[in-house]
């Protein structure tokens, strides 16, 4: 597929993580960041052991770190805001070095900053190693409602050919000497978007029209079921077990 | 060809990451966005019949890539399009509200972008919020501006999206306010999150104006909003050769 947008998280592999079955991978991701999240603001020790677990996982998936590293940019606001935290949140003051800074600030800053990381590194981990493809057959497996669940398969498969449309339309305007500055090309550039809709729109009459004609009845049949073993289960379960040892521990103590 | 090579995607500001808010509040918020998309399951039927599947994810599509396209403020800055408003007016808001959950969603679980655990909250704001306070503010003047017939529509869903987007800030403001991590003074956090948001919205508003109108222009009939307008014009049969 071509165009920036098909070309999503997903390496080709066959590292273990890319081996387990994506509805196990999918639960697997959800118990873990959940688990995270719960931990409390203060248990900085035991949220720095989660991310120990989210570095791991992503190493075992062996996708190259320099692409691992160019997707955490979506955290860039996070960040920003993480550090502003502890000069504008209330609460007693510390200094650290020439600065005086809020504590509760400062504290839930650094547990933004180190949840935010785990989570992000953990849903790389998931979303590197799953293609599209299995995503939908993971939520359709977890009975996810059909509608959503086609609307989100018909999404994925036309995400490469609208973006490789929307890429020819900018080549297009550039061609032609366009070249967005300033406020002044914004009707060039929201015309470009209502072209892009009535093509989007046409295109899924179109489909819908192709799909009819194939005997679409308004359901998708599962050909390939999603299948997982208990061990499968296991591993895709070992990062929330470590996550709830934490929280257990970090409750207890 | 002269295209820069733009990153896949940006992080958007809207985005609410894993462990911004609490886990009740997030639980809370799933549970909120698993009622509202729902309903919308159910009504969508009414707005687009056994089309449904194939027409939201292509308009699904559509949303994702509209919020790529950047456009540039000045000083090297750009904004992007958010698209609740838009595709609200175009399709519908029950639609609407089914194609940018399948966003946020792919975002989420394909992309890395958005937390996890905060996509409910992110359904909530964005295809909840910003795509029903956009379509109620629109549906409002519609009526107001009946009258002028379907060449107000693209100025009646700028109006609304200008007004969607610090709508969505003021709902976040509240989650943080029950389930925020740092104690933020509320009042500031208010004043910033509208304020800054205004600006966006302003932004939103402009460009939904523009792409609503090129749209009538060409193809009026695919305009949910101008639907109820456009039966008004009475056909025309022109008997002479205009010069």
């Amino acid at each position: 597929m071509g165009g920036q947008l098909g070309d999503h998280l997903h390496v080709e592999g066959d590292s273990p993580v890319h081996r387990l079955p994506a509805h196990v991978k999918l639960i697997g991701l959800v118990v873990f960041v959940l688990l995270v999240v719960a931990l409390p603001r203060d248990a900085h020790l035991a949220r720095a052991a989660t991310l120990a677990v989210a570095v791991i996982v992503v190493a075992l998936t062996r996708v190259p770190v320099r692409h691992v590293l160019s997707r955490l940019v979506v955290e860039t606001p996070f960040v920003v805001f993480a550090v502003v935290l502890p000069f504008v949140a209330t609460g007693p003051r510390t200094t650290i070095g020439p600065v005086t800074v809020s504590r509760p600030g400062l504290e839930a800053g650094l547990a933004l900053l180190v949840t935010a990381t785990t989570s992000v590194l953990m849903a790389v981990a998931f979303a590197t190693t799953t293609s599209s493809r299995d995503l939908v057959r993971a939520l359709q497996h977890l009975h996810v409602p059909d509608r959503l669940v086609q609307i989100l398969a018909f999404m994925v498969r036309y995400l490469g050919v609208v973006g490789s449309q929307a890429q020819r339309m900018k080549v297009a305007r550039e061609s032609r000497g366009f070249a967005p500055r300033s406020v002044r090309s914004w009707p060039v550039i929201a015309t470009s978007a209502g072209a892009l809709f009535i093509r989007s729109y046409e295109r899924g009459e179109r489909v819908h029209l192709a799909m009819m004609s194939r005997g679409y009845t308004g359901r998708m049949p599962v050909t390939d079921p999603l299948r997982a073993t208990p061990t499968q289960w296991g591993h895709g379960l070992l990062p929330g077990a470590l996550a709830l040892v934490t929280l257990v521990a970090v409750v207890v103590s | 060809m002269c295209n820069k090579h733009v990153p896949v995607r940006k992080g958007s500001d809207m985005h609410v990451p894993d462990g911004f808010l609490d886990a009740p509040t997030s639980v809370a918020t799933a549970a909120v966005a698993v009622a509202g998309v729902g309903l919308a399951l159910s009504r969508a039927r009414r707005e687009l019949d056994d089309r449904t599947a194939p027409l939201a994810g292509l308009v699904a599509v559509f949303v994702f890539a509209a919020q790529m396209l950047n456009f540039p403020v000045g000083a090297g800055t750009s904004g992007h399009l958010l698209g609740g408003t838009l595709a609200a007016v175009l399709v519908g808001p029950w639609t609407a509200t089914l194609c940018l959950t399948v966003v946020l969603a792919v975002q989420a679980l394909l992309f890395a972008d958005g937390g996890i655990t905060a996509l409910g909250t992110n359904i909530t704001l964005m295809a909840l919020v910003g795509v029903w306070a956009g379509w109620l503010v629109f549906v409002g003047l519609r009526r107001v501006a009946r009258s002028a017939g379907p060449k107000v529509v693209p100025a009646l869903a700028g109006v609304a999206a200008l007004v969607s987007v610090p709508t969505a800030a003021l709902a976040f403001t509240a989650l943080y306010a029950v389930g925020g991590r740092a104690p933020i003074p509320l009042g500031e956090l208010t004043a910033a999150m509208v304020g800054w948001h205004t600006v966006i919205g302003i932004g939103e508003g402009v460009i939904t104006l523009l792409a609503v109108g090129s749209i009538i222009a060409t193809r009026p009939d695919l305009v949910h909003g101008a639907r109820g307008l456009l039966s008004a014009r009475p056909l025309q049969i022109r008997t002479e050769v205009p010069a």
